[in-house]
C-alpha cells in the first residue's frame, strides 16, 4: 500500500486483498509464505493479470499449478520467469486446497506498473 | 387379559420409555440432556418421563394408542451419567426415531424436543445439551445458502479471517449518515459492515433510506480500492411478508448479503429467508439476540451448540459465537466445540470441549464463525489462532472508536491482521510474540500504532458463569 500519511487524513488505496495492507514483501518474506503453501500440502500456483483487469475473478494462469511440488526454488522460479514475461503485470500466488475446495493461500507478489 | 388390552391409569414411565439395553439406531436422532429431578424422585423414572414427554407419551394411558405400534414411534432413555462434580443433576441420553419429525423441519425438532417437558413439573431443571442428528435428516435439510468456500470465491478473499464492522451508535443515525460510516469502513480496509441487530426500519431510518445509500457506500468502496466489499442489511422484520420485501430489495440492488437475527425472528422465518437466499445467489449473516436467556445457564435451556447446529440445518453463512476474549460470556474451549460443530464435516465426540456425540455433517456447506463484541487490535493475535481462518473478526469500537475516524480504524484492524496472518504462516507464537508482531506492523502503518496506544489497558477478565462440567 503506498499512501502519504498526513496524520488523521487517511487516503483510500487500491489494495488488492490479503497482504495489501503491509509493506511490499521482501523476497525473503515471500519464500516464508511459499514455505507455508507447500508445508499445508497445498499446490502452488501462479496467476498475473494487468491491473485493468483486476478486479476480475479470473487472472490469466501462468502455466499450470504446479501439483505435488515440495520444491521452494523452482515457485520462486517460475515467479521469477512469469514477471518476466509480464512485466506489466499483477502477479499473484495461490495456494489450492482440494480438500476444501478452496485456496488456502493468495496474495499479489508484486504489483504491475499501472 | 393380554398385555396388549387397554387398562385405563397411569403408569410409570420407566415401564415403557426406560431401555437401557437399547442400541441406538444410526436414523435415530439422539439427544443428551442435563435433568435435575425433584428430591426423592429416581433418576431412571426422570430420565423415561423426558423421552416420554418430549415424544410419545402423555401421563396418562390413551385407548387410541392401541391404534398404532408405539414401541416404533416412541423415545427412549438409554443411557444415564453422572455429572462431573455435581451431585444434584444427571445426563441422560435420548433416541427418537426419524419418524417423529418432518423431514427438513427444525422447528418440528425444537417443538418436540424442548416442548412442554420443559414446564414439567417432577424436573427442576432441565437443560438440552447436544442432539446427533442422523445423516437422513440432515440431508433433507437446505442448510447455508452459500457456506464458507463459495463466499469466499464470491467475494475473492483467501488464507485468512474476514474483517467486519457494526456500524455505531448502533441506534439513532439517519440514513445518509449510516452510510457515510459505512463507507469509510470499508475504504479504510474492511471486507464487510453490519447493520446492529436493533436497526430494523425505525421513525429515524427506514430501512429503504438505509438500503439505498449504504448499497451506494459499497460501490464507492469497491470502485476505490479494487477490493468486494458488503454490507449485512438486516432484514429482520415484523413479519414474513416485510422480511422478504426487504430482502427483494436489496437483491434488486445488487446487494451481496443480508442479515437475519435466527431466534427473534424464529427458525421458520430463518430456514424461508435461507432459501430465497439460495434461490437469489446471496449470503446470509446470522445474529443470535436471546441466546444468552435460553443458553447461559448452566443447568436450564439449551446449550449453544445445540442451537449452532439448528443454524447450520436451517440455514446460514455466518453466525456469531462469542470471541472468548472480549465483552460477551464465552468458555474457550466450549466456544471451540461449537465453532468446530458450524464449519467442520465430522466433529467427533470430545466432553473435553463439550461435545456429546460422534457428529457426520455430510457435504453439508459450512458456516462462518463470527466473533463480534468488545475486540481490538490487542486481541488479533488471540482472535486468529482461536478462530482461524474460517471466521469473520468484527469490530464496533475497535474499529469506529479510532481517534482519527472509521477509515484509520479499519486500516488499523486490517495491517494488524495481516501483520498476524504472516507471522503465523511464518510458524510465529502469536499470542507468546503478539507484542513484537503488532509492534513491528504499527512501525508502518500510524494507524496502528495509535489504536495500540488508545485500547492497550483495555481488557475484560470476568469468571465465565456457564462452564463445562469436566
Amino acid at each position: 500500500m503506498s499512501n502519504n500519511y498526513t496524520e488523521g487524513d487517511f487516503q483510500t488505496a487500491q489494495t488488492l486483498e490479503t497482504f495489501g495492507f503491509l509493506p511490499k514483501l521482501t523476497q525473503e518474506e515471500i519464500h516464508s509464505q511459499i514455505a507455508y503453501i507447500i508445508a499445508n500440502n497445498w499446490t502452488p500456483a501462479i496467476e498475473h493479470e494487468h491491473p485493468s483487469g483486476s478486479s476480475n475473478h479470473y487472472w490469466t494462469m501462468w502455466k499450470l499449478p504446479f501439483f505435488g511440488e515440495r520444491d521452494l526454488g523452482k515457485v520462486v522460479d517460475e515467479l521469477e520467469a512469469c514477471g518476466r514475461a509480464y512485466p506489466d503485470h499483477h502477479i499473484r500466488l495461490l495456494g489450492y486446497d482440494n480438500y476444501t475446495q478452496s485456496q488456502g493461500s493468495a496474495f499479489v507478489v508484486r504489483e504491475g506498473r499501472v | 387379559m393380554s398385555e396388549n388390552a387397554y387398562k385405563a391409569g397411569v403408569k410409570e414411565y420407566r415401564e415403557k420409555y426406560w431401555t437401557p439395553d437399547y442400541a441406538p439406531l444410526d436414523t435415530d436422532l439422539l439427544a443428551c440432556f442435563k435433568v435435575t429431578g425433584q428430591p426423592g424422585v429416581p433418576r431412571e423414572e426422570v430420565a423415561a418421563a423426558v423421552a416420554a414427554e418430549s415424544s410419545t407419551g402423555t401421563w396418562s394411558t390413551v385407548w387410541s394408542e392401541f391404534l398404532t405400534d408405539m414401541e416404533y414411534y416412541k423415545g427412549r432413555a438409554y443411557r444415564i451419567e453422572d455429572v462431573p462434580g455435581d451431585s444434584e443433576s444427571f445426563y441422560t441420553f435420548i433416541a427418537y426415531p426419524l419418524d417423529l419429525f418432518e423431514e427438513g423441519s427444525i422447528v418440528n425438532v425444537l417443538t418436540s424436543l424442548v416442548g412442554n417437558v420443559f414446564g414439567f413439573k417432577a424436573l427442576k431443571h432441565l437443560r438440552l445439551e447436544d442432539i446427533r442428528f442422523p445423516m437422513a435428516f440432515i440431508k433433507t435439510c437446505g442448510g447455508p445458502p452459500a457456506g464458507i468456500q463459495v463466499e469466499r470465491d464470491r467475494l475473492n478473499k483467501y488464507g485468512r479471517p474476514l474483517l467486519g464492522a457494526t456500524i455505531k451508535p448502533k441506534l439513532g443515525l439517519s440514513a445518509k449518515n449510516y452510510g457515510r460510516a459505512v463507507y469509510e469502513c470499508l475504504r479504510g480496509g474492511l471486507d464487510l459492515t453490519k447493520d446492529d441487530e436493533n436497526v430494523n426500519s425505525q421513525p429515524f431510518m427506514r430501512w429503504r433510506d438505509r438500503f439505498e445509500f449504504v448499497a451506494e457506500a459499497i460501490r464507492k468502496a469497491e470502485m476505490e480500492t479494487g477490493e468486494r466489499k458488503g454490507h449485512y442489511l438486516n432484514v429482520t422484520a415484523a413479519t414474513p411478508e416485510d422480511m422478504y420485501e426487504r430482502a427483494q430489495f436489496a437483491k434488486e440492488l445488487g446487494m451481496p448479503i443480508i442479515m437475519h437475527d435466527f431466534l427473534t425472528g424464529g427458525f421458520t422465518a430463518n430456514t424461508g429467508l435461507a432459501n430465497y437466499c439460495r434461490k437469489n445467489s446471496m449470503l446470509l449473516h446470522i445474529h443470535r439476540a436471546m441466546h444468552a436467556v435460553i443458553d447461559r445457564h448452566p443447568k436450564h435451556g439449551i446449550h449453544f451448540r445445540v442451537l449452532a447446529k439448528c443454524l447450520r440445518l436451517s440455514g446460514g453463512d455466518h453466525l456469531h459465537t462469542g470471541t472468548v476474549v472480549g465483552k460477551l460470556e464465552g468458555d474457550r474451549n466450549s466456544t471451540l466445540g461449537f465453532v468446530d460443530q458450524l464449519r467442520e464435516s465430522f466433529v467427533p465426540e470430545d466432553r473435553s470441549r463439550g461435545v456429546f456425540f460422534d457428529q457426520d455433517w455430510g457435504s453439508m456447506p459450512g458456516v462462518f464463525a463470527v466473533a463480534s463484541g468488545g475486540i481490538h487490535v490487542w486481541h488479533m493475535p488471540a482472535l486468529l489462532n482461536i478462530f482461524g481462518d474460517d471466521s469473520v473478526l468484527q469490530f464496533g469500537g475497535g474499529t469506529q472508536g479510532h481517534p482519527w475516524g472509521n477509515a484509520a480504524g479499519a486500516a488499523a484492524n486490517r495491517v494488524a491482521l495481516e501483520a498476524c496472518v504472516k507471522a503465523r504462516n511464518e510458524g510465529r507464537e502469536l499470542e507468546r510474540e503478539a507484542r513484537d508482531i503488532l509492534g513491528a506492523a504499527a512501525r508502518t502503518s500510524p494507524e496502528l500504532a495509535i489504536a495500540m496506544e488508545t485500547w492497550k489497558e483495555i481488557k475484560f477478565e470476568f469468571e465465565t458463569v456457564d462452564k463445562l462440567d469436566i
